[in-house]
């Protein structure tokens, strides 16, 4: 047992910090909020890089790496804020030949789904199968979303037109899983980024001649976030080791709240600034509030957890 | 990141189990939690038979006595030992968990020799003097005074909220050596023989009910020189040395008991019906996750010790683990309803003396402050 990183996958996540921060820094960020479309020139580099493709083998275009190394990659988009259908497209990969794929969740009401409109595929899940269908398929009518960053759709099409559809050779709740560990990984990356923008905000910002991050009760809003987030992180960690589904649950519920209770609190921090639309702090808070409602939500990972129980 | 454990690794883990499938029906009944002098007994023997069988001090090096293991070995100990139900380390936590660590770490070579064995056997039992009446969270204000003549410290105060007093046998003491010296500058580490001649222990009961801590009195209490650990007045450092161990792994164990006890507690709302609302199963699900978590965060820990200090990666440990503790014990009675209310109860005890972990060791908020500056480089408050 060693839990810490190896230096390959410290170096990973270091490559992927690095990629970000020159493509989607934060001039690029509030360019997005305004551009409202896909940046396909980003999205045809990120695939470039292997951030869709890397857990394949390597004959199949892959870099053969596993939940791990993902988790670490996605962290960091997370922590960069990156748009677009980041895990549905790197759940496609190799199930589905399109360049960007969006997920269709039918278990959920109402029925509403991300970045229809980028995508050229959709993966639909349900409780017992994965199948594919065209975006078009679904008649999407766009509802505005919370987040300025995450386009989202009003689907319409009744389960008899499901029944219809190609079934994927896949088993459903792997990728359920799956989907909801890398989404916890990249709340892990919101929370942590917030937790760093707050700290830098405290130690700046002075009231009352001295830095506002002198004051215990802010001080003590910092201690917390930063507990949210180590505990976040390992446990999403651990689920990328286990691969198992009680470990996710623990993961996706921890790294949903440290997402969203740090970019509250960061908001906090960052008083009357933080309430602005210019700071970034509320499309933090936003995207946060987004990933805690796929795949599974605080309540089914409670149950999740509660299940697994000693009878 | 590899949790997977090596073949020796799972070799250790299986012949651990045996042997505790062996020994575990052979040990007496426990003795009643007021009984001091039986606890003390009964925890020294337990003690003894970890030794003999070659399980004492599992990570301490081998040249103290102990078996000179890895972090993975450790975790699997604490892991089976507690999964197994046995004994918890009781009179023997100072000895084991903060003055031994500390005597290994900053001890002569005869200092070792003469104090870490005693504490691997079970036959000396230590305590740990630093609070005060004027002096708790502000640890580096204690005033007990130790004036030095010759090869001998004359030490005069009192010390408060001593854990295992009555029954030690050994105390780690703080005394200030230098009253001109500023705050942690004046400090000095010894090891007080608690049958000492001025040396009178008062127990204080507990919310709970039970003497688990002490105070102190030193009235020129004589300690010789040769029992101070590292140089006089460099006491501070050491002691640092001891509270990173005390935040590190020291409640690793618990952690497996605490998911003993909530998968207890799952089983008890099942049956009277508790869990059919989904309030309580959520909170139970929740508190799965967060002791799952905190099993997650002592591998993390243990696996970079190497690499720094625990003590700081084991402030966000105790911050989390203290509080969890709580909601655990909350939740328990939560599910026992006005049942809840029977000291009788295990639980209830439990949940009585849980209150105590936001506070001992370093509150919370003593815990978020060092967080907040030494972490994350916040700057000191007014
Ligand atoms: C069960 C138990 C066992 C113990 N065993 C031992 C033992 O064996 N040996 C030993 O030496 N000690 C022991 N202690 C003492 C323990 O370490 C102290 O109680 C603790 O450090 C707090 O000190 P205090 O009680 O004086 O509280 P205080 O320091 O007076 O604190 C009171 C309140 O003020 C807050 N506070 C104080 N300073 C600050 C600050 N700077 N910022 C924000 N808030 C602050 C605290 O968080 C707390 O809420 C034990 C305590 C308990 C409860």
């Amino acid at each position: 047992m060693d839990f810490r990183l190896t230096e390959e996958q410290q170096a990973l996540r270091a490559g992927a910090r690095e990629l970000l921060a020159g493509r989607f820094g934060r001039e690029r960020l509030r360019a997005a909020v305004e551009a409202k479309d896909l940046d396909r020139g980003l999205w045809a580099e990120l695939a470039g890089a292997g951030m869709f493709s890397m857990r394949l083998a390597e004959p199949e275009g892959g870099a053969g790496l596993g939940l791990p190394e993902a988790v670490l990659v996605f962290e960091e988009a997370g922590r960069a804020l990156l748009p677009g259908p980041l895990v549905a497209t790197h759940l496609a990969a190799g199930l589905l030949d399109e360049a960007v794929v969006a997920v269709v969740d039918t278990t959920r009401r109402p029925l509403l789904a991300e970045h229809l409109a980028d995508a050229q595929a959709v993966l639909v899940l349900d409780g017992k199968r994965v199948r594919r269908a065209d975006p078009a398929a679904f008649d999407p009518v766009p509802e505005p979303c919370l987040d300025p960053l995450t386009p989202l759709y009003r689907v319409r099409g009744g389960p008899h037109t499901m029944e219809s559809l190609a079934v994927l050779d896949t088993d459903v709740r792997t990728l359920r899983r799956q989907g909801a560990l890398l989404t916890a990984a990249l709340q892990l990356g919101i929370a942590l980024r917030t937790l760093e923008s707050a700290v830098a905000h405290a130690r700046e910002r002075e009231q009352f001649g001295r830095p506002i991050g002198s004051f215990q009760a802010v001080k003590h809003l910092c201690a917390d976030m930063l507990g949210r987030a180590e505990v976040a992180r390992v446990a999403v960690y651990a689920a990328s080791v286990t691969g198992d589904a009680v470990d996710t649950a623990t993961a996706k519920l921890l790294a949903d709240e440290a997402a969203v209770r740090n970019a509250r609190d960061c908001l906090q921090v960052h008083g009357g600034t933080g309430f602005t639309w210019e700071a970034d702090v509320h499309l933090f808070l936003k995207r946060a509030w987004v990933h805690a409602t796929q795949y599974a939500d605080a309540a089914a990972n409670e149950e999740t957890l509660a299940a697994a129980l000693r009878r | 990141m590899d949790l997977s454990r090596t073949p020796a690794e799972e070799a250790f883990r299986a012949e651990l189990r045996r042997w505790l499938a062996h020994v575990l029906p052979q040990l007496p009944p426990a003795p009643d939690p007021g009984d001091w002098p039986g606890r003390r007994a009964y925890d020294c023997a337990w003690q003894r038979m970890l030794h003999d069988a070659g399980y004492a001090g599992i990570h301490w090096p081998k040249e103290v006595g102990g078996r000179g293991a890895g972090p993975a070995e450790h975790l699997i100990h604490l892991e089976e030992t507690e999964k197994a139900g046995a004994p918890y380390v009781g009179a023997n936590f100072v000895g084991l968990l903060h003055a031994g660590p500390t005597i290994a770490a900053e001890g002569t070579a005869e200092q070792r020799r003469r104090w870490l064995p005693p504490i691997l056997r079970g036959e000396q039992v230590w305590c740990q003097g630093f609070s005060e009446p004027q002096a708790g969270s502000d640890l580096a204000s204690l005033r007990t005074r130790a004036v030095r003549e010759g090869d001998t410290y004359v030490v005069t105060g009192s010390k408060l909220w001593t854990s295992h007093a009555e029954v030690a046998d050994w105390c780690e003491l703080l005394v200030r050596t230098d009253p001109e010296a500023p705050g942690h500058r004046g400090i000095t580490w010894l090891a007080m023989p608690m049958d000492a001649p001025g040396v009178t222990v008062r127990p204080l009961r507990t919310l709970a009910g039970s003497t688990e801590f002490a105070q102190v009195f030193l009235d020129e209490v004589r300690v010789p020189v040769a029992n101070r650990l590292g140089a006089e007045n460099d006491g501070w450092r050491v002691t640092m040395v001891t509270l990173s161990f005390e935040r590190g792994t020291a409640f690793a164990g618990e952690v497996v008991a605490c998911r003993r006890t909530l998968g207890e507690v799952a089983a008890q709302a099942r049956s009277n019906g508790a869990w059919d609302d989904p309030v309580v199963r959520r909170r139970l699900g929740r508190l799965a996750a967060e002791f799952s978590a905190l099993w997650s965060l002592i591998a993390w820990n243990v696996s970079h010790a190497g690499d720094g200090s625990p003590g700081l990666g084991g402030s966000v440990f105790k911050l989390r683990y203290s509080h969890a503790r709580q909601e655990l014990f909350d939740a328990a009675a939560e599910v026992l309803g006005r049942g809840s209310l029977s000291a009788a109860h295990r639980w209830t005890h439990e949940r009585l003396s849980s209150l105590s972990y936001t506070i001992a060791a370093g509150t919370s908020q003593i815990q978020r402050n060092i967080v907040a500056e030494r972490l994350l480089g916040l700057p000191k408050g007014p």
